[in-house]
């Protein structure tokens, strides 16, 4: 089983290292499949982990130890459990339909090699960070997937808009990854392990202060990784990256690190309910803040980034309430339906010429057939119809809200599901139904490749069916989490909650379809209201943070830059650089050649050191006295 | 009392002597004034008993050293004026006068006498002349005879250094002559 | 005052050898400097010879004649060089010989 793990690990580096070595070449189809095919003997092993796994039995090992210094022991130990073995099937899943889809997508792009061998890097940290055994593994995996996202954003460098994004995206999760570091020295602090098992099993001797301590901290880490607010306006902005990317990194995977973390903690959080209830709180209040901001965005890849800002909060609700297999579970069906969603949106991008904003759109429907079947299915998946996988999931994690009597959270997030039908559906009417827009704009959409449309069909089925696999999957992962099941008492209220949701989010799809389906222009009386300015603007937090924190930190960085580098530090240098330069330019005198001069020099020297033998020896002669006077100052 | 004056008259008159080389324009002087000097100190010799040091002084300054100087002199322009000065006078004068101060501060202080030891005592019953004499060809007859092979080395120097081309003085040649040769020496430097 | 002691004799050895000093300071005819030199090294016998006297030591006489060798040579060493050099440049003065100039 450990040759299955090297495969599902490496084959991902060896395709990275692969395709680096073409990087700086022009386009050769080589890479993507080369690349396409390690990614797939990487999910083949996963599938045989997994089914090694369904056995009820894990592998651990040790690959070699990597730090062992005094009473720190740290090895490159890697885990394949129930949990890591979930995280796993999902990132070679998505990762492998991403690989074959950007063959297509990327066709034209002159990065096509350097492309793949990021996403291939990015694949790596990723399984890194999910199959490590021990917490300073999971960071570097961490950071990992934080550089090749920051390289994947900004993967068309020459945008300005790119590189901000990715940069923004880079040190919102460099603050976030402080936190996570400062949690990982606590738990080392406090446990002297950083191996989950063993950190876990001290943990329960701590006091409370303690582990809430080290769950705050860890959780900071989870919430820039996962775009919590206040952390979370990276990611719509990392919609610069190429699709694929957003499909993969800021859909499908990367942002559920935070998720995975907590999942991963379960042992922690279980001890500090209190910080449980901070983070569903947090989760609810996130889902539904995004889900609003998605309702009236212009932009096709924004309006996905805040639908999976909405269920990264859904999960959270989830694990900080508990059902670490209901976060999980949630966590892997969407991320099928969502990079679904994000590879459809390709689709149509491309075929749109890069244009984003769906009221260009419309009618899509004809010309591109495949797409909006994958697309709407997603939708209905993400909306939670039965039967997609989305009720399953989503639906478990509305019952834990009621279940365990968190009634506002459960509210909020029922309204939230019934957003989300809206702008999910709103979009899919918008892109795909009515009028023609875009022939105004002189677009001529196409279908994707063939193979392109494939690749995406494994998504697409499992969108479907995904759902199905619930009592299996938790009859699996519930043999490491908490098995706790959430029924509702009475049969009664269960019907009519589940029954009234489904009525709720299909009202909410048919009115997005009664509003968009015909949509004409923008209505302007609308857009003059406050409520749309403020969702538009994104609550103007961004707006808020460049005012006042970038600015600021920019003025006291200009301050500090005049005053104190130029001022103090240069000025510092400058003057013993001059000092040194003026002695020398005085003293060059000295060597000027003029034996006259020099002779006087001479003898200045040896009335120097006549005077200093007369010193000393007035100093010996009268060593006795100045003794006295020296013990006499200083008694 | 009559060491006291003795003492006294030639100190002036070997300071004045030494002071007049040092400031005199004229080499001529100069050199009479240094001829002078070497002779009032050999003075001191005779005061301080070491005879055969003064018979030595006269012999070799006065006369080999004081004559070699005047044939010497013979080969330059004395006559020309040199421009002496440069710089300040004051720190030169305050140099030398911080000197001695300091030399003399260093004998007053009894730092080093009490710890003289005499290695070569005199030799009672014998004249200066003998005991320099046994002392010299006992104790310093290796450095004795090294003084005397670093003597034959000048000499042969001082003869190769000055004989080459004695045929030709720049004083009797005419001021087109030196540019010339200055020209074919500047080349050779280069 | 009228007891004449070794320091009377290191005080004028001292004085002398600062007019040396003077001396070498000041004069930029070579010649000059050269009698500047003899000057410090008489001033040097005159110590040498006194302290011999006073504690009754021929080292110091000893050392007074092998100074007298060493300005022989020198003189005779020196002058030559003088001559090859007034033979070269046509003249002794100090200030022109700055071939050591930096």
């Amino acid at each position: 089983m450990e040759l299955y793990l090297y495969i599902a690990l490496f084959s991902p580096l060896v395709g990275a290292l692969f395709a680096g070595l073409f990087g700086a070449s022009p386009k050769t189809l080589l890479t993507g499949v080369v690349n396409s095919s390690l990614l797939f003997a990487s999910f083949l092993s996963s599938a045989v982990l997994l089914g090694y796994v369904l056995n009820g039995q894990t592998v651990h090992v040790e690959m070699m130890q990597w730090i062992a210094a005094g009473n720190l022991y740290i090895p490159f130990g890697f885990v394949v459990d129930q949990v890591s073995v979930t995280m796993m099937m999902v990132v070679t899943t998505v990762s492998t339909v991403v690989h074959v889809y950007s063959i297509g997508y990327m066709d034209h792009d002159k990065g096509f090699n350097r492309f793949f061998s990021y996403l291939s890097a990015f694949v790596f940290s990723m399984m890194v960070l999910v199959m490590s055994d021990n917490f300073a593994g999971l960071f570097i995996g961490w950071e990992g997937v934080g550089l090749c996202s920051w390289l994947l954003i900004g993967f068309w460098y020459h945008k300005e808009s790119a590189t901000w994004a990715a940069n923004e995206a880079f040190i919102m999760n460099r603050i976030a990854d402080l936190g996570m570091l400062i949690g990982i020295f606590l738990v080392y602090w406090n446990t002297g392990s950083l191996q989950y098992d063993k950190a876990f099993a001290v943990m329960p001797t701590l006091d409370n202060i303690t582990l809430m301590y080290i769950g705050v901290f860890l959780f900071i880490g989870a919430m820039g990784k996962s775009a919590q607010f206040p952390l979370h306006t990276w990611l719509a902005d990392a919609m610069e990256g190429p699709t694929p990317v957003s499909a993969l990194i800021h859909a499908a995977t990367m942002v559920t690190a935070g998720v995975y973390l907590v999942v991963r903690a379960n042992p922690l959080y279980h001890m500090i309910p209190e910080m449980g209830l901070f983070i569903a709180s947090l989760g609810a209040f996130v889902a539904m803040f995004a889900a609003t901001m998605a309702l009236v965005n212009r932009d096709m890849k924004r309006i996905i980034a805040y639908s999976t800002l909405s269920q990264l909060g859904y999960m959270f609700v989830a694990a900080g309430l508990g059902a670490y297999w209901v976060a999980l579970f949630h966590l892997m069906a969407h991320a099928f339906f969502k990079a679904l969603l994000f590879l459809g949106a390709g689709n149509v991008m491309h075929a749109m010429d890069g244009e984003l904003d769906p009221f260009k759109m419309g009618g899509l429907r004809k010309s591109m057939k495949w797409t909006f079947i994958m697309m709407t299915l997603a939708s209905v998946a993400l909306a939670g119809i039965y039967p997609l996988a989305g009720f399953f999931s989503k639906d478990a994690i509305l019952e834990v809200g009621f279940v365990e009597h968190h009634y506002v959270i459960y509210t909020v997030l029922l309204l939230t599901a019934g957003m989300t039908a809206f702008y999910s559906f709103r979009l899919v009417a918008l892109i795909f139904h009515g009028e023609e827009r875009y022939k105004v704009f002189g677009f001529h959409p196409h279908e994707a490749y063939k193979f392109v449309l494939i690749a995406m069909s494994p998504l697409a089925i499992l969108a479907v069916i995904a759902g199905s696999f619930k009592s299996t999957y938790f009859d699996m992962v519930t043999k490491i989490l908490p098995n706790t099941e959430y029924h509702i008492h009475s049969e009664v209220t269960e019907w009519t909650m589940i029954i009234g949701t489904q009525l709720f989010v299909i009202l909410a799809i048919f009115f997005a379809y009664k509003k968009y389906i015909n949509f004409k222009g923008e209505n302007k009386e609308f857009e003059k209201r406050l409520v749309y300015k403020v969702l538009i603007n994104q609550y103007y937090i961004p707006y808020f943070y460049e005012e006042y924190i970038t600015k600021p930190y920019r003025e006291l960085s200009t301050v500090f830059w005049k005053k104190v580098d130029m001022k103090v530090v240069d000025a510092t240098v400058d003057c013993i650089a001059n000092g040194i330069y003026k002695a020398g330019e005085n003293t060059r005198d000295m060597q000027n050649g003029n034996l006259s001069s020099m002779l006087r020099w001479m003898v200045a020297g040896t009335v120097i050191l006549l005077s200093l033998a007369v010193a000393f020896g007035l100093a010996v002669r009268y060593a006795d006295e100045i003794s006295a006077v020296l013990s006499g100052l200083g008694a | 009392m009559f060491e006291a004056i003795a003492f006294y008259l030639f100190s002036i008159l070997t300071t004045v002597m030494f002071y007049i080389t040092v400031t005199t324009k004229q080499a001529l002087f100069a050199l009479t004034a240094l001829a002078a000097g070497m002779i009032f100190i050999s003075a001191f010799f005779f005061i301080l008993g070491a005879d055969f040091l003064g018979v030595v002084q006269i012999i070799v300054y006065t006369g080999a050293v004081m004559a070699l100087y005047a044939f010497g002199m013979m080969f330059f322009d004395t006559t020309r004026e040199l421009k002496e000065r440069s710089g300040s006078s004051l720190i030169t004068a305050g140099l030398s006068i911080l000197s001695a101060v300091f030399v003399v501060l260093i004998f007053v202080a009894p730092i080093v006498s009490t710890k003289i030891q005499v290695t070569a005592p005199l030799i009672a019953g014998a004249t200066n002349s003998q005991s320099v004499g046994m002392v010299l060809f006992t104790k310093y007859l290796v450095p004795f005879e090294l003084a005397a092979v670093m003597l034959l080395v000048a000499m042969i120097a001082g003869i190769v250094l000055a004989g080459k081309k004695m045929d030709r003085s720049l004083t009797l040649m005419a001021e087109e002559e030196i540019m010339i040769a200055e020209e074919a020496n500047r080349k050779v430097l280069l | 005052m009228m007891e004449i002691g070794l320091t009377h004799y290191l005080v004028l050895s001292t004085v002398l050898f600062s007019i040396g000093l003077l001396g070498v300071m000041r004069r930029k005819n070579l010649l000059m400097l050269f009698f500047a030199t003899e000057i410090l090294l008489n001033a040097v016998n005159v110590g040498f010879a006194a302290i011999s006297h006073y504690y009754n030591d021929l080292t110091g006489q000893m050392f007074a004649f092998f100074i007298i060798a060493i300005a022989a040579s020198e003189v005779a060493v020196g002058l030559g060089l003088l001559i090859a050099w007034y033979k070269r440049h046509g003249n002794i003065n100090l200030d022109a010989m700055s071939s050591m100039r930096g």
